[in-house]
């Protein structure tokens, strides 16, 4: 995986020197993590989550949502109660 | 060359909570652009999901009803992308371990039976709307639908047929309905359907490469889309191109497939497990607990009404391709209605109005007692099968009883002979002609007497009377 890629999957728009900069950081931690593949976790679960702790649900119970305004609030562009947004598809 | 098609189907079913997925705003379909939104759907920081139980039990019952093994350890993972529908930048979905592997079920094709194996069912949240229309420059988002439950069922590919694909929406979406878990209407979206479909040449072993098709919303465009679509790949292959896997969206009113052009270009879902979601854990007790739950489903629905009702195999078909028709069938039937009679009532009559007004039977005013009645005054001779017809659709209207009806309208059946001799002579005084060229051999204009009979009467002769004094008559 190179930097360009990283930088459009998380929409960054970087120039060459930071792409530089990034590309050297970004490789350094990789590097770091990889030091966990030196463990042997053959036997070990993969863990997701570290608490003992599972099935926790809620009952299908309605609870008030926001007024639109509201949830609207931190959009830049809007019309009406729909997000505006630059046209998706051609 | 002779070429098969190989066709893979995704459906996706809209639970039927009431609430979302992970919060407990509203899930309802229809209401007002974003006002079912809260921070935990659209994305806000600092807040935390929390799983609706009933939709982890929808699609365990779903999967139990389509012999699926159920998962003691599932969970949740984000699937990354960025879209205007999607607000937290990442959809809540299932990815190694989903709740539901390895199932089936069986269609009739071709009077033939055939098993469509499934790969999985798993467990989402809907996107919101995105609307295209209304603007030249902009798209405008509803987020009502997002992080609302949605099932995926992902199918072997096992089927080879436009047809076939057909046929498992068709029994998928009866199962879903008979359950209760999905409304199954494909127009609104709530039953939305994907096909991966690729051609081989006829006994080839490996796949060919394979397209997407999206935007199939009825039964009739699965089958026009794929047609198309396997069509274009063969005449490609023929003509000596190759296919590209691409993503194509049906395109109703031209009748063919188009390429999706897709803006986005980096495709990499980073999956990993949602830290802000727990594992869920079916053990056996749960599962019975939801087994003991689950309906009787149309295949041993129609598989009864043959043998125990003696209907003919069209009819049973019919009766329970949904759950709401055959209930109310057999509930007409447990009333006292003889089981085939009211099968034609319901195919005929029933059907019909029920499909001019585009309405359920549910919806209907006319309920199995009001049938059953009907064919009481039947059989009871209080009233012709012709005027029965009348009756039917006064009740149907007005959800007033038969007995009701009849009384009101003056519609009983008149026997009285010397009441019916009178219209067989006028009919017969003023025909001299059609008398002649009947005994001259017409016999046809027999039909012609009664119908003019049954006018001056109103349709209320008794029909056998009727026949009985004109053969009287007629000396025949």
């Amino acid at each position: 995986m190179n930097i360009d890629d990283v930088s459009l999957l998380s929409r960054l728009k970087l120039s060459d020197t930071e792409k530089e900069l990034f590309a050297g950081q970004l490789s350094k931690i990789i590097e770091y993590t990889e030091k966990l593949n030196e463990l042997d976790t053959s036997g070990v679960e993969p863990t997701a989550h570290i608490l003992p702790m599972n099935n926790v649900f809620r009952e299908d119970k309605l609870r008030n949502s926001l007024p639109p305004d509201k949830a609207l609030n931190n959009a830049p562009d809007r019309e009406g109660f729909f997000y505006k947004v630059p046209k998706i598809i051609e | 060359m002779q070429y098969e098609a190989v066709i893979g189907l995704e459906i996706h079913a809209q639970l039927m909570t009431e609430s979302k997925m992970f919060c407990g705003c509203s899930a309802k379909f229809g209401s007002e652009p974003n006002t079912q939104t809260c921070p935990v759907c659209i994305g806000m920081p600092g807040v935390l999901p929390v799983m609706n139980r009933k939709a982890i039990e929808y699609v365990i019952k779903t999967g139990l009803a389509v012999n699926c093994d159920i998962a003691p350890h599932s969970r949740f993972a984000r699937k990354n992308y960025f879209y205007p529908d999607l607000p937290k930048g990442y959809q809540i979905s299932q990815y190694e371990l989903p709740i539901c592997e390895r199932g089936f079920v069986e269609i009739i094709v071709n009077s033939e039976k055939k098993k469509i194996g499934l790969t999985r069912i798993h467990l989402e949240e809907d996107a919101g709307k995105n609307i295209h229309e209304g603007a030249e420059d902009y798209s405008f988002v509803d987020l009502n639908r997002a992080g609302t439950p949605l099932m995926e069922i992902v199918s072997e590919p096992d089927i080879r047929t436009p047809q076939e694909a057909a046929e498992y929406v068709k029994k998928l979406r009866a199962i879903v309905r008979y359950l209760g878990v999905c409304d199954g209407n494909m127009e609104q979206g709530s039953l939305r359907c994907d096909a991966n479909v690729s051609v081989r040449p006829t006994g080839q072993k490996e796949f060919g490469t394979r397209t997407e098709i999206k935007n199939m919303n009825s039964f009739k465009y699965i089958e026009k889309a794929l047609e198309y679509e396997i069509k274009r790949q063969v005449k490609l292959l023929n003509d000596g191109g190759r296919i590209i896997q691409e993503t194509r969206l049906w395109n109703t009113n031209k009748g063919i497939t188009e390429s999706m052009r897709s803006k986005e270009k980096a495709h990499d879902y980073r999956y990993f497990p949602d830290p802000d979601l727990v594992p869920v854990e079916v053990n056996d007790k749960w599962i019975e607990e939801i087994r003991s739950q689950l309906v009787e489903l149309s295949d041993s629905i129609r598989q009864r009404f043959v043998s125990q009702y003696g209907l003919p195999v069209q009819d049973a078909d019919l009766l329970t391709s949904e759950r709401s028709i055959a209930e109310w069938f057999e509930e007409a039937v447990k009333l006292g209605g003889e089981p085939k009679t009211v099968s034609n009532w319901m195919m005929g009559e029933f059907m019909r109005l029920l499909n001019e007004e585009g309405k359920q039977i549910e919806e209907s005013s006319l309920k199995p007692e009001h049938i059953v009645g009907l064919l009481m005054l039947i059989d009871k001779n209080v009233i012709s099968g012709k005027i029965a017809k009348t009756v039917f659709e006064e009740m149907y209207k007005t959800g007033n009883a038969a007995d009701v009806i009849v009384k009101e309208k003056g519609l009983v059946q008149v026997s009285d002979e010397s009441e019916i001799e009178k219209a067989v002579d006028e009919v017969l005084a003023n025909s001299p002609d059609e008398i002649e060229r009947f005994k001259a051999g017409d016999a046809k204009l027999m039909g012609f007497f009664v119908g003019q009979i049954m006018k001056i009467t109103k349709g209320k002769a008794n029909p056998k009377v009727v026949n009985e004094l004109l053969r009287k008559k007629l000396i025949i």
